[in-house]
C-alpha cells in the first residue's frame, strides 16, 4: 500500500514534470569547448561535463572526498589499491558500467592526445579483478591517488569504440571525434543538444544511480561574451544564473533587489609565465639570447608589476595579491612565505641594467580575453608597469578558442595562466606548473619549461610521501625554491562571483565547479 | 615684325575644378559643406593628435593606473588634465580618442584605397575586354562572394601573422589593411564592370577607337572617368565599414594591440562598461565613430548628386 502511494505520487511529480518542467538558464563568459571528458584540462571545462561523466571518486560540497562511481577504496600494498566499483550502475545508454569501462578510461586518458596525461602518469597498471572490483597500481607510493582521480572522468568502452571515439579530442591539433559533440555518462544530466558557441542543453537522466537533489529537469548553456549583455540577460530574466559578474556590474546586480551575487574566493591563482627554455626568444628584440634565462630579469619584471594597484582599479579589490602558486585553500599553501617582493621601479631598473638591458627590449605577450576575470585589462596593466622599465609589450589578447591551442603549444614567449589545484593539493601545482615538462605528463602546463633539477627531485618525492609532516616540510622547500629562482610570477587569487535570482539555490565550490544537482528552483513569484 | 600671340596658358586642373559644376554646387550646398567640415576637424585631430593631444595614451610608461575610471571634468571626482575623464587603464578619453581616429582613419582609408584600386581595375578589364577574363575574373568575384567577408579576413591575418610572428606595428597594420581590403574589392568590380559595360558601346568610345586610340588608354582616359561616380559613393560608405571589421578583428585577436587602442577596439572595451555608470567610455568614442561615418555618408550623398548628369 505505502509502494502504491509512493508510486503514484512519484508518477503525479513525473506528470507534472513533464508538463512544467523546470528549465535552468545558464550562461558563461565563453563556451564549453568539448564534451569530451579527456580533452582539456580547464575548469570550465571539468565544470561542465562532470554533469554528464562521473570519475570514480568526486568531491562533496565541503571539497571533501566523496565515493561516486567507486564505492570505497583502500590499499592493498603502498602501490596498489582496490577500487570496489558501484553496481547497478547504467551509461545514458543502458549499457551497465563496469570494470572494463574503467581500464578502458584510464587508457584512454594517458594517450598523447590526452589533456589529463598528468593525472594518470603516476600510474603504472590496472588490472581488474572481477567485473566490480579494480585495482590501480601506481609506479611509487602515491598517497593522494583519491584526490587525484577526482579529476577525469570514466566513459563508456563499448560507446567510444563504436563511435570511433577511443582517442579524445586533441584541441591542440585540432582533432575533433564524436566525444565533442556527442556524450554518453553516468552522469545526472544527459546531453540533448550540442550547438558550439550557441547553446548546449543538457537534460535530468531519470535512471541516475543516486538520488538528485536538485528539482531542475533541464539546463540551457549559453556563452555570452559580451559583459553587458550577460547582465542584461540576467536583469531582463533571459537567465536565471550567470557567471562570472562583471566585476563593474557587481553593485548594479546586487541594487536590483532580486537577484544574489555570490562572491567566494577561488582556488585559481593567475600568473605570469615566462619561455625559460628556447634560446633565443620567439618573439623579443633580442637575438641570439633568451633574457628570461636571466634570473635578474625574471626578477625586474617582477618587481616592476604593480599588483597592489591591479588589485585595487583592475579588480576592484576582488582579489588577494599572492607570491605563491596555489593559494590558501590548497593543502601545502605557505601563510608565512606569502609575501611579494616589493613593488620597486626604481630597484627593477637596477637589474635590467645589471643584466645588460639597462634600455630593456622588447618582447611579445599573450593573454586570454575572455577566460579569467578581466584578463586583457590585467595584461594591458603589466604591460603599462614594465613600459616603465624600458620593456616594450607587443600584448596579443585574444579568444580562449585560439589562445589556449597557441599556448599549449608553447608559441609564446610571455604568457598569463590561470590555475586551480584540481585536487586541491600543492603537488599538482608542483606536477603540471612547475616541474620540467617530460613527455609523460608532467609539466604538461609550465608552458614556460622552468626547470630545476631540484624541484622535480621533491616533486618526486613528494608524491611518494605518507607522512604528512614531512611531506608538508617538502612541500614548503620546493616553493621556496621556485619562489627564489622566480620561475613565474604569481600575480592574484581572483574572487569567484555568480549571480542568479531570488528564486534559486545553489552551491559554489571554491574550484569554480558548478553542479546542476545541487542547483534546486522555485517558482517564480510571477511566473509566466 | 608681328608679334607672335602669347599662347594662352590652359588653365590649371585646379582652376578648372573650381570654375566647374561640382565647386559650384558644393558651395550651394550647406549640408557638404557641414559634412565636409567635419569630416575635415576629425582628420585633423587624428593627423596632428601628437601636437593637440594632451596625453599620450599609447605611451605606456606615462600611464597611471591609479587615475584609472575618472569621470569627465565636469563632473564629481573628475580632473581637469582628464576633460572627458580615463578609462580603466588611466588613458585620458580626449587623447585616447584622436589617437584612436587616426588608427581607425588610417586601416579604413587605406583598406578602402587597396579595394578600390584592386576592385576598379579588375572591373574595368572585365567590361572592356569581356568574353573569357570577363567570366574568370566575376567567377573569382563570385568565390569571394561565397565566403563571409570576416572570414576571409580572419584568414589572412591569421596567415599573416603565422607568417611573420615576430611583426612589428608597422607590417601587422599592412597585414590589417589587406585582411580588410580584400574581401572589399568584389563590390567595386562588379559596379565598375556593369557601368563599362553600358559605355563600352557608346558613340565617344566606338570614335575612339575607331580613330586608333590603344585599349589602354580608352580605358584609363575615356571609361574610367565616366564610371568612376558610383565608386566614389560607395568608398565613402565603405570607409566605415572598414572601420567596424577593423574593431571586430581587433577583438578576436588578430587586429591592432589592445595597448594601442583603435576606436573601434576603445567602444568595444566601454561596451562592457555600460551598466556600470562608465557612460564616458561609451558615448565618446561612440559619437566620434558616428561623427566620422555620418559625416562621410553624407559628403558621399552629396558627390553621388553632383555627379549624376540626371540629376543636373
Amino acid at each position: 500500500m505505502k509502494f502504491k502511494s509512493t508510486a503514484l505520487i512519484a508518477s503525479l511529480l513525473l506528470a507534472c514534470g513533464a508538463s512544467n518542467a523546470v528549465t535552468l538558464r545558464v550562461a558563461n563568459q565563453g563556451d564549453v569547448q568539448s564534451m569530451d571528458p579527456h580533452s582539456l584540462n580547464e575548469s570550465l571545462q571539468l565544470s561542465f561535463d562532470t554533469n554528464i561523466y562521473e570519475p570514480l571518486v568526486g568531491r562533496g560540497k565541503d571539497m571533501s572526498v566523496i565515493p561516486v562511481l567507486a564505492t570505497k577504496w583502500s590499499q592493498t600494498s603502498p602501490t596498489v589499491w582496490r577500487f570496489e566499483l558501484r553496481k547497478g550502475v547504467k551509461f545514458h545508454d543502458g549499457t551497465p558500467f563496469t570494470a572494463d569501462d574503467v581500464l578502458f578510461s584510464f587508457k584512454r586518458a594517458a594517450d598523447p592526445g590526452s589533456d589529463m596525461r598528468g593525472y594518470v602518469a603516476p600510474v603504472k597498471d590496472v588490472r581488474k579483478v572481477n567485473d566490480h572490483t579494480v585495482d590501480v597500481e601506481t609506479i611509487t607510493p602515491f598517497p593522494i591517488l583519491p584526490d587525484t582521480l577526482t579529476v577525469f572522468a570514466m566513459m563508456s568502452k563499448k560507446w567510444c569504440e563504436e563511435n570511433k571515439a577511443e582517442k579524445p579530442v586533441d584541441r591542440r591539433k585540432g582533432i575533433e571525434n564524436t566525444a565533442s559533440f556527442k556524450a554518453n555518462g553516468t552522469g545526472p544530466f544527459r546531453l540533448k543538444e550540442r550547438q558550439p558557441s550557441v547553446r548546449t542543453v543538457i537534460v535530468r537522466n531519470f535512471n541516475y544511480w543516486d538520488k538528485i537533489e536538485s528539482n531542475v529537469d533541464e539546463v540551457v548553456f549559453t556563452p555570452i561574451g559580451n559583459d553587458a549583455t550577460r547582465v542584461a540577460a540576467l536583469l531582463s530574466g533571459e537567465i536565471d544564473v550567470m557567471e562570472p559578474v562583471p566585476l563593474q556590474d557587481v553593485e548594479r546586480v546586487k541594487g536590483s533587489g532580486n537577484y544574489t551575487v555570490l562572491q567566494g574566493p577561488e582556488l585559481r591563482t593567475i600568473f605570469l609565465g615566462m619561455d625559460q627554455k628556447r634560446d633565443e626568444l620567439l618573439s623579443s628584440s633580442v637575438k641570439g639570447k633568451n633574457p628570461f634565462k636571466d634570473k635578474r630579469v625574471r626578477q625586474a619584471f617582477f618587481q616592476a608589476i604593480d599588483e597592489e594597484t591591479i588589485k585595487a582599479r583592475v579588480m576592484r579589490g576582488a582579489a588577494t595579491p599572492t607570491a605563491e602558486m596555489v593559494g590558501p585553500g590548497v593543502r601545502g599553501f605557505q601563510p608565512d612565505m606569502n609575501k611579494r617582493l616589493p613593488y620597486d621601479v626604481e630597484a627593477a631598473k637596477k637589474l635590467m641594467a645589471e643584466a645588460g638591458y639597462p634600455n630593456g627590449f622588447e618582447v611579445g605577450m599573450n593573454c586570454p580575453n575572455d577566460r579569467y576575470v578581466n584578463d586583457a585589462a590585467i595584461c594591458q596593466a603589466v604591460a603599462a608597469n614594465l613600459a616603465r622599465i624600458g620593456v616594450k609589450v607587443n600584448l596579443t589578447a585574444e579568444t580562449k578558442n585560439t589562445y589556449f591551442p597557441k599556448i599549449l603549444r608553447r608559441d609564446t614567449s610571455f604568457y598569463m595562466l590561470g590555475w586551480t589545484p584540481s585536487t586541491a593539493d600543492a603537488h599538482d601545482a608542483l606536477h603540471n606548473l612547475m616541474a620540467t615538462p617530460t613527455d609523460k605528463g608532467q609539466g604538461q602546463y609550465n608552458l614556460g619549461s622552468y626547470s630545476n633539477p631540484k624541484l622535480d627531485d621533491l616533486t618526486a618525492k613528494i608524491q611518494v610521501e605518507t607522512d604528512a609532516n614531512k611531506r608538508a616540510e617538502m612541500i614548503k622547500e620546493a616553493f621556496k625554491i621556485h619562489q627564489d629562482d622566480i620561475g613565474h610570477i604569481p600575480l592574484h587569487q581572483q574572487a569567484l562571483a555568480w549571480a542568479y535570482g531570488k528564486n534559486v539555490t545553489l552551491t559554489q565550490l571554491p574550484t569554480n565547479y558548478m553542479y546542476f544537482r545541487w542547483v534546486t528552483m522555485k517558482a517564480k513569484p510571477d511566473a509566466r | 615684325m608681328s608679334a607672335v600671340p602669347a599662347p594662352v596658358a590652359a588653365p590649371s586642373a585646379l582652376a578648372r575644378f573650381f570654375a566647374g559644376d561640382i565647386w559650384h554646387s558644393f558651395r550651394n550646398s550647406p549640408m557638404a559643406i557641414g559634412a565636409a567640415a567635419v569630416a575635415l576637424a576629425c582628420i585633423f585631430c587624428a593627423l596632428f593628435a601628437g601636437v593637440i593631444a594632451p596625453h599620450n595614451p599609447f605611451d605606456l610608461a606615462t600611464l597611471e593606473l591609479s587615475d584609472s575610471m575618472l569621470p569627465p571634468a565636469w563632473m564629481q571626482g573628475g580632473q581637469s588634465k582628464y576633460l572627458l575623464g580615463t578609462d580603466e587603464q588611466g588613458r585620458d578619453v580626449l587623447s585616447a580618442l584622436m589617437y584612436g581616429a587616426r588608427i581607425s582613419l588610417l586601416i579604413g582609408g587605406a583598406s578602402v584605397v587597396v579595394s578600390v584600386l584592386v576592385g576598379v581595375s579588375l572591373g574595368l578589364l572585365s567590361g572592356y575586354v569581356g568574353g573569357r577574363v570577363d567570366a574568370f575574373i566575376m567567377r573569382v568575384c563570385d568565390v569571394m562572394l561565397s565566403f563571409p567577408s570576416i572570414l576571409i579576413a580572419l584568414l589572412i591575418a591569421g596567415v599573416g601573422r603565422a607568417m611573420f610572428p615576430n611583426a612589428h606595428d608597422s607590417l601587422a597594420f599592412g597585414v590589417l589593411i589587406l585582411a580588410i581590403a580584400l574581401p572589399g574589392w568584389v563590390q567595386y568590380a562588379r559596379t565598375v564592370r556593369g557601368s563599362t559595360m553600358v559605355e563600352r558601346n557608346k558613340e565617344y568610345v566606338q570614335a575612339a577607337r575607331v580613330v586608333g586610340v590603344p585599349p589602354m588608354r580608352i580605358m584609363l582616359r575615356h571609361v574610367l572617368p565616366n564610371v568612376l561616380g558610383p565608386v566614389l559613393v560607395l568608398a565613402t560608405i565603405h570607409v566605415a565599414t572598414a572601420i567596424q571589421t577593423e574593431a571586430t578583428l581587433s577583438f578576436l585577436g588578430v587586429g591592432v594591440s589592445p595597448t594601442s587602442p583603435s576606436l573601434g577596439t576603445f567602444i568595444n572595451e566601454g561596451n562592457k562598461q555600460l551598466f556600470s555608470g562608465a557612460w564616458w567610455l561609451v558615448i565618446f568614442p561612440g559619437s566620434m565613430l558616428l561623427l566620422i561615418a555620418l559625416s562621410m555618408n553624407l559628403f558621399g550623398d552629396w558627390l553621388r548628386d553632383a555627379l549624376n548628369p540626371r540629376l543636373r
